[in-house]
């Protein structure tokens, strides 16, 4: 079978998940539906043989779920107001998505074949990467040789990020403890 | 008596015995990230994932002591300056910033590449010790209706 089905597949099960985690009422099933998605991205980069891309993807799904279940299971979240359904909205929603799907279908035709870049650096990186750099995994030399700024630029925004909930949530701890 | 913290006894065998496996498999990611799929920000969700594992089986107050919560934060700080360190190196050498200025090696052997693997391993230990803070932080959080955390 050809890698497009697999991925159609993968990517059916993952629409069929998260309607699922829309409609479920009990938020612990809602969040197990979540993680199914999270696991569909990570089996579509296998397909794709990104394997680094996968490992990423699985194991912050795994953290993101721990931390969703510790958040959501002790707080009082299960019962949930059903919304009333504005028609209104749903018309112009539907109307302003099928005018992008038609709008997009030019631009999909333009699309290069699949396995072919559209950017020209990616060929002198599988043809030079490993000489210039000396590593052997071709995504590793990237990020940390040719595009070092990039890398950088993550781990400072990792980093003021963490600063940032550090601080907020340490100053909440500090004031529950002062009010006992 | 002392009051009991964390899970049952089963859970903090299988942690006792599982978590330095699971430390050890982050090392291994990290260390052979310019060889196999994987590097520093893989291993380092591993290593995290595997304090957060002591976390949730002993409780709080034991993970404070065999962690050293202060510790890890100074940890965090250091390796952002130790990245910009080495890319300042870099210039000091006579290369650009943040250019490999270390020998690159054969390829395929575990000490080639360079700076590549230096870089790997302090974003491992970035990002494992910012993502475990998150959680540690997240586990502190008293909750409105005065729940115990």
């Amino acid at each position: 079978m050809p890698i497009e089905t697999w991925l159609t597949f993968v990517l059916g099960f993952m629409i069929i998940g998260s309607i699922v985690a829309l409609e479920l009422k009990d938020i612990l099933s809602s969040i197990i539906s979540i993680g199914v998605v999270g696991l569909g991205v990570s089996v579509a980069f296998l397909f794709l043989q990104a394997p680094d891309l996968a490992i990423v993807q699985f194991l912050f799904e795994i953290f993101a779920i721990i931390i969703l279940v510790k958040v959501f299971i002790k707080k009082d979240y299960h019962y949930e107001e059903p919304s009333r359904i504005n028609k209104m909205l749903i018309g112009v929603t539907v109307i302003t998505l099928a005018v992008i799907f038609i709008f997009s279908i030019s631009v999909f035709k333009n699309i290069p074949p699949f396995g072919e870049p559209l950017l020209h650096t990616s060929k002198y990186y599988l043809e030079n990467g490993a000489g210039d750099t000396g590593a052997a995994n071709l995504v590793s030399s990237i990020i940390l040789d040719y595009r070092a700024y990039d890398t950088l630029g993550e781990v400072t925004v990792l980093f003021t990020a963490i600063l940032g909930s550090v601080t907020v949530l340490r100053l909440s701890i500090r004031k529950n403890k002062n009010k006992e | 008596m002392k009051r009991q913290t964390g899970m049952t006894l089963i859970v903090k065998t299988i942690t006792r015995l599982t978590v330095w496996l699971i430390i050890l498999y982050g090392f291994y990611i990290i260390l052979h990230g310019h060889l196999t799929p994987g590097g520093g920000f893989g291993g380092g969700v591993i290593i995290a994932l595997a304090f957060l594992n002591v976390l949730l089986a002993y409780g709080r107050e034991f993970t404070d002591k065999w962690l050293k919560i202060s510790f890890l934060e100074k940890l965090e700080s250091l390796s952002i300056i130790l990245f910009l360190l080495l890319g300042i190196t870099a210039l000091l050498a006579g290369k650009l910033f943040l250019e490999n200025f270390i020998g690159k090696g054969h390829l395929y052997h575990l000490l080639s590449a360079g700076t590549i693997p230096v870089f790997n391993i302090i974003i491992g230990i970035k990002v494992a010790m910012s993502l475990f803070l998150v959680i540690w932080i997240l586990s502190g959080l008293k909750l409105e209706e005065g729940e115990e955390a």
